[in-house]
């Protein structure tokens, strides 16, 4: 409706497919790593590290069999004594002359992942949405400061307090523990969320709640029931926000946890294979990692979408 | 229902002074209309009644009960506002059933269903009852917010504008239907406008405020002829009161002290003049089609009343002008009985 109003003319035949062509190019150009990614993912050790690079080879899952496992070398004659193999990743690695001896860490890191992102977008999208509605409905004393205080916390590169809190988290005993990462993330996350949840909750004329506070409502169950469902489009926005953030997020995911808390990002580039790097499995395990954000980011685009246009169009 | 009282209500807002010592009665089954210009308080003297705002000083008193304060939704009041009325991502059959479905209340699902049917058949709205409700006109959105104000039987209705945002023809349709619907249920009602033809057509009683004070109260018809002063006198009639200076026409029977003389169709005799006097000149004749609106110059002033559509007068004419018992008001502005 507005973006009509912007545009007096409609654009010209031409100038379209120009603005076409120039998104083509542009998403080919950021699709080409991705799409080596994959096709490495796919590609048998040896065909991942040809020179030239094979653009055309015959695919292969082994780059997953070695992602999800951990082998051990082993004689020939061991091997030959062993019985058939079941399945295909048994018989890949038995013609690398290694059995597997069982399931590497990557699934528990990938678990480790979901439980961090999702429980700190829960967890900075809750406080957020309510610390938002309170600065857009009621007189806090000190507002502006506080919302300015709110968002400095992003105007350095988080990373740039790291060593405090390694720290910080080591005498708290939050080193590389799941907790930790989640409370690092909703810090993080949370000011964006107050900032963006303010613009959609300030959006949201008050005539609604004062209407459901006179109808018998209490101010908190107006909230639920009025207000929430309302900010649904900007809630979603704001997740998807923070959850991309989370999910991707390395530094401090390396800095911060090592063990049993570690998320799939630090560890994807420490698979190692025989002889240096396995690069199909590295593939594979990004391949793995993109999946959930995608499927997210998909089911959520349209408020994706009105999340990245939000303020500037105005009704 | 219930008496609704405001005993002394003041409020402000930061340095503006909203409502200033405002004392008003609403008896029960009464239709009281507050009319004022914007920002004369009108609104908020409801907000006020509904709980939204704290009053600075004074009391709401609900059917005895000191009510002043008490969180909204204990106050047991129906609201209708100007706009924004409706819940969106509802439809018309939840919309109405929102207040019946609150905790509070706990009423049963055949009593929902069969009070939202009533009420829904009331504003004429039972055909629609699944739409959602953004898909409605805006007068079928304002008939759902009226229906749900009346699905509830409480103390009082409160209704701010609730028909401005609406044509010229559906406003008219709905004052009638809501006057109608008022009478049928004998609510009590408190509704602000700034439309005096809603005012003088729907009111028992007419409440004129003005920055805040409750300048007079009364019937229509008192506040159409006995206005307390030039204030009140101004913002009731069409066309527009005309505001004389007291020497400006031979008169005789005004009272000492008169400095302006207001002065309304039915208060001017106009002829055309005859023997060579005359008091003025048609400046103008608006055809309005049902009626004419005939402007006259008179001593460097312009006056305006109501004429015939099959007026005699033309641009141009001479005419001779007189009063009627006018309203007579002295130099602070307040109305001398005569």
């Amino acid at each position: 409706m507005s973006a009509a109003a912007h545009s007096v003319v409609e654009p010209s035949v031409t100038s379209k497919r120009v603005a076409a062509a120039l998104v083509v190019v542009y998403a080919v150009i950021s699709m080409i790593p991705l799409f080596w990614i994959f096709a490495t993912s796919f590609k048998t050790p040896p065909d991942s590290i040809a020179y030239p690079p094979k653009v055309l080879f015959t695919p292969s899952i082994e780059g997953y069999c070695n992602l999800f496992t951990t082998r051990t070398r082993q004689t020939p004659e061991y091997i030959n004594s062993l019985p058939p193999a079941t399945s295909f990743c048994d018989e890949t690695t038995r013609k690398r002359n290694m059995v597997i001896a069982g399931p590497s860490n990557f699934l528990p890191r990938f678990v480790n992942s979901l439980v961090i992102a999702f429980g700190s977008t829960f967890c900075a999208v809750f406080l957020g949405t309510l610390a938002a509605y309170g600065f857009s409905r009621f007189k806090v004393p000190l507002a502006d400061d506080l919302l300015f205080f709110i968002l400095s916390t992003r105007m350095m590169p988080p990373i740039a307090v790291a060593i405090p809190i390694y720290l910080m988290y080591r005498e708290l005993g939050l080193s590389d523990t799941a907790l930790g990462m989640i409370l690092l993330y909703t810090a993080v996350n949370v000011s964006l969320a107050v900032w963006l949840l303010k613009g959609f909750i300030d959006e949201i004329p008050r005539e609604y709640e004062e209407a459901a506070m006179i109808d018998g409502y209490t101010r908190l169950q107006a909230f639920r029931k009025v207000v929430l469902p309302q900010a649904t489009t900007g809630i979603a926005a704001t997740a998807i926000f923070c959850l991309i953030f989370a999910w991707n997020e390395y530094a401090f995911a390396s800095l911060l946890t090592s063990g049993t808390a570690q998320t799939a990002p630090p560890f994807i580039p420490t698979i190692i294979g025989e002889g240096g790097q396995d690069w199909p499995a590295v593939a594979a395990g990004t391949t793995v990692f993109l999946v959930p954000i995608l499927v997210f980011t998909i089911l959520l685009r349209k408020q994706l979408l009105r999340g990245i246009t939000f303020g500037a169009v105005r009704k | 229902m219930a008496d609704v009282s405001l005993r002394g209500v003041s409020k402000a807002f930061g340095d503006t002074q909203a409502l200033d010592d405002l004392t008003l009665t609403i008896k029960d089954g009464e239709f009281i209309v507050l009319l004022g210009p914007t920002g004369a308080g009108k609104t908020t003297t409801l907000r006020l009644v509904a709980g939204l705002e704290r009053p600075d000083s004074g009391s709401i008193v609900i059917d005895g009960r000191d009510v002043t304060k008490i969180a909204p939704a204990a106050r047991d009041v129906a609201f209708v506002f100007q706009q924004y009325s409706l819940y969106p991502h509802l439809t018309v059959f939840e919309n109405l059933a929102f207040p019946l479905r609150s905790p509070a209340r706990k009423l049963s699902k055949d009593e929902i269903d069969r009070r939202v049917a009533d009420v829904a058949r009331l504003v004429r709205i039972d055909h629609k009852l699944d739409n959602k409700s953004t898909r409605l006109s805006g007068g079928e959105m304002q008939r759902v917010a009226i229906g749900r104000a009346l699905v509830r039987k409480p103390s009082i209705y409160l209704m701010d504008e609730p028909l401005s945002s609406l044509d010229a023809k559906l406003r008219g349709d709905l004052r009638l239907e809501l006057k109608r619907i008022q009478a049928e249920l004998g609510s009590t009602m408190l509704y602000v406008t700034h439309d005096q033809i809603e005012a003088m057509t729907m009111a028992d009683r007419i409440g004129i405020l003005a920055e805040g004070r409750l300048v007079q109260i009364g019937t229509p018809r008192e506040i159409y002829t006995e206005p307390a002063n030039l204030h009140v006198a101004a913002r009731l009639g069409q066309p527009a009161i005309n505001l004389l200076p007291a020497d400006l026409l031979p008169e005789t029977s005004a009272p000492a002290g008169t400095k302006t003389i207001g002065a309304r169709t039915e208060h001017l005799t106009i002829a055309k003049a005859a023997n060579g006097h005359s008091d003025g000149t048609i400046d103008w004749v608006e055809h309005l089609g049902d009626q004419n609106h005939l402007h006259v110059t008179i001593g460097g002033r312009k006056l305006v009343t109501l004429t015939d559509p099959d007026t005699p007068f033309a641009k141009g004419d001479r005419v001779t002008i007189r009063l009627k018992t006018p309203l007579y008001f002295d130099g602070a502005g307040n109305r001398i009985v005569g």
